[in-house]
């Protein structure tokens, strides 16, 4: 899409106030919290890949849960650790405009699901196993 | 080596003579040549006057939001011709075809038809109009200078101008899809739909998608962080609030549609199978992402008006507007809400009765934050004293339109009901009846309350009060037959009729659309007479309603840089407050003034975007592959420029403000 | 509700400031909502991966495509990539320009790499005649990851421009903070691709 090249075109003439909105920016990390954050970013990667890739678990649907948990976990990690989320930053706002994309995103996710599962069983009576074999 | 015929096809693609459809459809043919003529009449016009170093400095590369707020007004009223032509066109088509008569539209011509008249007037003219209403008003009334991001609002205005050119292209040059306005699979794929329709509708869509996406971004970070100081959330105006929560609306809606729509052109373009019927596609999956899209969409267009209705209200009742925090609360529980009730666009396509329940009741829940909306004006209309001005006259239209089509609308929520009503023409009047009466008459009734901020001058009632009534009355003549049509059983999209009994209903139906094209007429005429009695109807003050918010506390026009101090804000009703407590204006101290400059980067790029999709539609793969790097190359270069902004200086400031220190002086 | 109030408490109260007013920076919080917004885009690719992802057409499946050791070198190469931008940004703030340069262009190689094995992956897919064509998984498939690593694309080439123009105007607050919106930008790339090697890659071999 055209609109990804533009993103650094997104100044304005504004902003060239020095020095005043600098506290305001996003909160900066440290070597420290950059470090905790990738140490745990790989423990939280390598976990999964393992329980796939050694077929740990007997049980493939707790395996999906406990990778899916993992992922749940990690991208927190990355948002506080790499991306300095916290409720304080921009004055809450980016706290509040995640928080609204994160119910939309469920939203969109759970529902696409259930609605499509519903109109797959009802307009499309077959199995799953039916859907993965038919041409 | 390269035959002739394969260098042709290389350099042309698809494009042939005989996709000029205009030279063997004489429609098509007469439109051309006034298109042409008229064309050649307003360049030479320009030329004539030397208007064109005018417009490109003072109007096309512009930053300020005021103008491009105004821009984006007059692409809208253009694409409103556009779209209530092909109204008329299907109109008379209905009410000659019956029975031996096969009208003069046929059926290949006839569906293009519909599918433009929902996509024009819901992208570009509906969209168009709320942006650049909210464009204008906004920053003036939370007293700031301009937008958080000026060259992107420049630039946003110029890809929705672009996706109109792309769709405006497609009468002449080819065909428009004939799908209906969401082009639904598998019609819209490239088994039914092979020709050019469906994907001058995808990348027009797509192009202005851009466009209001970012314009979106700009409006919520401009109402978040430009606020005059005093400014909380709770004494913002309520219009800024509801462009606040359909900014959110747009930003948290618009990236779906652009998604949905890159799987159907990969569907098309590259043979993936998301929306096929064949390889495990499921065109279902399409109606299902598309309409949690399209119903925030359907409440992007309305909150705006919602806004301007109750500044309007207070505004001629001279009265605080009732319950302004239930205002507030009920937009943002409409903004959350209306993510939650898409599947009532397809209960019959089999959901089964959970699904349908659940999306049935949170459909009709979303009334209960509208009603409170109505009772809210109605309340603050209640013992005020009320001036029957134009704006009030299409708020009240609004408000008895409004409430019958929102029955209607709770009646088709009702899962059984719809199995019933749906795709029939009683769904037709519904949505029209919200859209005309909600959006419509809201967004009129804007135009005509901010007229004399934008340009100085009243706009003349009488013409004003002609075309609210022949809207207004059109819209019952044009409408009212509809909804007795489809309890009957008559489906949407038909373009020929055997029963001769319908054909009476179609009549009336056509006589609406020819009143509400004389409502048309006397707008535009409205439009011509305010201009010519434009100095008996000067406004000097600023103030010609004796209203309440922020931006009528400037003149009108405002000065470039709106507001020569950043005002104080005590009350959401803050010109009223500071009439009230004895506000003086600041005569001396001015400062110079830190403003953005313009660029021609927006019409580059637009202009850049068009050829990207000229290219793509017609399998011009050099053209697409030229315009695509020379849209990422002149971004870039675009990047490279850190000077983007100057100061006005004192003097100029001084000057301005002490020529309507004389103008308020004469006028007292 | 507040006009009493107001009148009580201010009595000749200042509409104006006469001072120079300087609205906040509205740049990282514009460019925070515009990737709340990719985000949702990629809810729509990952919502059609999730709903046709298991329609095979009698097709391959994940287990018979996917390679989870390329897949873990891909996954190490982007999560390298993410500390050693952290790493820049570190030395922004020190404000030490080639510092900053050789960090960059340490991420932007490994940003590389990983363009890199993801299009080995896919030619390799496409060869064993598991195309997008093949069925809605696969059109799923590469249109998930397609646009993940599309991103990464546009990020490489937004990380060289942004590398000349440090290189060019130094770390001067323009510059600074197009690199932090940048660093956003990376990172979150970052995020979308736990989801896509958690639902697509692992719980896909899973079966």
């Amino acid at each position: 899409m055209s609109s990804h090249p533009q993103a650094p075109a997104q100044e304005s003439a504004h902003n060239t106030h020095h020095g005043h909105s600098h506290g305001h920016e996003a909160a900066h990390g440290s070597f420290k919290s950059y470090m905790t954050g990738f140490v745990l970013a790989v423990i939280l990667t390598a976990i999964p890949f393992w329980l796939v890739m050694a077929d740990v678990l007997d049980n493939k649907a707790l395996t999906a849960g406990i990778v899916m948990a993992f992922a749940a976990v990690q991208v927190v990690v990355h948002m506080v650790y790499f991306l300095h989320m916290n409720s304080k930053s921009e004055g809450g706002w980016t706290m509040l405009a995640m928080i609204f994309t994160i119910v939309i995103v469920v939203i969109a996710l759970s529902g696409s699901l259930w609605v499509m599962h519903h109109l797959n069983t009802n307009m499309m009576p077959m199995n799953p196993e039916m859907m993965k074999n038919m041409p | 080596m390269f035959t002739n015929s394969n260098l042709l096809e290389f350099i042309f693609g698809r494009l042939s003579w005989d996709s000029l459809a205009f030279t063997h459809e004489p429609i098509l043919l007469v439109t051309f040549i006034g298109v042409v003529l008229g064309g050649l009449a307003v360049v030479g016009a320009i030329s004539y006057f030397r208007l064109w170093g005018y417009l490109w400095n003072e109007w096309f590369t512009s930053v300020d939001h005021k103008k491009i707020g105004i821009m984006y007004v007059i692409l809208s009223l253009v694409m409103l011709l556009r779209g209530f032509a092909d109204a008329v066109m299907m109109r008379t088509q209905q009410a000659m075809a019956f029975g031996a008569n096969e009208g003069y539209l046929p059926p290949s011509h006839y569906d293009q038809i519909f599918t433009a008249h929902g996509v024009i007037m819901i992208f570009f003219f509906a969209m168009p109009i709320v942006t650049g209403v909210m464009n204008f008003v906004v920053p003036l009334q939370i007293g700031a200078r301009d937008v958080s991001f000026p060259f992107l609002n420049n630039f946003s205005f110029w890809m929705t101008a672009a996706g109109a050119a792309i769709i405006m292209l497609s009468l002449f040059v080819g065909e428009f899809a004939r799908t209906g306005w969401l082009a639904y699979p598998p019609l819209s794929g490239a088994d039914y739909s092979p020709g050019v329709g469906v994907d001058y509708y995808i990348w027009g869509l797509q192009v202005a998608g851009v466009g209001t996406t970012l314009s979106g971004i700009n409006l919520i970070a401009t109402i978040v962080k430009m606020r005059a100081p005093g400014m909380t959330m709770m004494k913002m105006p309520i219009f800024t609030w509801t462009s606040l929560c359909t900014n959110v609306l747009i930003v948290a809606s618009f990236p779906i549609l652009t998604a949905t729509l890159v799987l159907l052109t990969l569907d098309r373009y590259a043979g993936t199978n998301f929306f096929t019927n064949d390889l495990g596609g499921n065109p279902m999956m399409y109606v299902n992402l598309i309409w949690i899209w399209g119903h925030p969409e359907v409440y992007i267009l309305i909150l705006p008006a919602f806004g301007i209705f109750s500044e309007i209200v207070s505004t001629f009742s001279g009265k605080r507007l009732f319950g302004y925090a239930s205002m507030v609360y009920a937009t943002v529980v409409i903004t959350i809400l209306s993510y939650l009730v898409w599947l009532h666009h397809f209960f019959t396509m089999g959901s089964g009765a959970s699904v349908n329940a659940f999306f049935g009741i949170t459909t009709m829940i979303i009334s209960i934050p509208t009603g409170a909306k109505i009772f809210n004006w109605l309340f603050t209309m209640y013992r005020g004293r009320i001036r029957y001005e134009v704006p009030m006259l299409w708020t009240i239209g609004f408000m008895v339109t409004f409430v019958i089509g929102g029955m209607t609308g709770v009646m088709l929520a009702v899962p059984p009901a719809d199995f019933v009503l749906h795709n029939s023409l009683f769904l037709i009047a519904h949505f029209h009846n919200v859209i005309i009466g909600g959006v419509v008459f809201g967004l009129l009734a804007g135009v005509n309350f901010w007229f004399p901020k934008a340009f100085g001058y009243k706009l003349d009632p009488f013409w004003g009060k002609m075309s609210f009534w022949f809207w207004l009355i059109g819209f019952y003549f044009a409408f009212m037959p509809l909804y007795v049509l489809g309890l009957m059983g008559v489906t949407r999209r038909v373009n020929h009729f055997e029963d001769p009994s319908l054909q009476i209903w179609f009549v009336i139906a056509a006589f609406g659309a020819f009143l509400i094209a004389l409502g048309i007429g006397s707008f535009l005429i409205q439009l011509v007479v305010s201009y010519l009695k434009r100095e008996e109807l000067r406004d000097l003050t600023g103030d010609p309603w004796n209203a309440r918010t922020l931006e009528w506390s400037t003149s009108s026009p405002p000065p470039e840089y709106n507001y020569a101090f950043t005002p104080v804000i005590h009350d959401h009703d803050s010109w009223y407050d500071m009439k009230r407590r004895g506000y003086v204006r600041p005569l001396e101290g001015f400062k110079p003034i830190h403003m953005p400059k313009g660029t021609g980067t927006g019409v580059i790029l637009s202009g850049l975007s068009v050829a990207f999709a000229v290219g793509m539609i017609w399998y011009m793969w050099w053209l697409a592959a030229l315009a695509f790097l020379g849209i990422i190359v002149v971004s870039i270069a675009h990047t490279f420029n850190y000077k983007r902004d100057y100061y006005i200086p004192a003097e100029t400031v001084v000057e301005t403000e002490n020529a309507r220190t004389k103008q308020l002086a004469e006028q007292a | 509700m507040s006009e009493n109030q107001a009148a009580v408490s201010a009595e000749n109260p200042q509409f104006y400031l006469t001072e120079d007013h300087h609205p906040e920076n509205s740049t990282m919080l514009g460019f925070w909502i515009y990737l709340m917004s990719d985000c949702l885009m990629f809810a729509v690719l990952f919502a059609t991966y999730a709903v046709l992802g298991r329609n095979y057409a009698a097709g391959p499946a994940p287990a018979d495509l996917f390679d989870l050791q390329l897949v873990a070198i891909n996954t190490a190469m982007l999560l390298f990539s993410s500390i050693t931008y952290g790493f820049a940004m570190l030395r922004m703030e020190k404000g030490d320009k080639s510092g900053t340069l050789m960090w960059l262009a340490i991420t932007g190689l490994f940003g590389l790499a990983f363009l890199g094995i993801e299009l080995y992956e896919f030619s390799h897919l496409i060869h064993e005649g598991a195309g997008p064509q093949r069925s809605a998984f696969l059109s799923a498939f590469f249109t998930l990851v397609g646009t993940h690593g599309l991103h990464v694309t546009f990020g490489s080439i937004w990380l060289v421009t942004l590398m000349v123009q440090v290189a060019k105007h130094g770390l001067i607050e323009a510059n600074r903070r197009r690199l932090m919106c940048l660093s956003m930008f990376w990172h979150f790339l970052d995020v979308i691709w736990i989801g896509v090697f958690s639902l697509v890659y692992l719980i896909g071999v899973l079966g």
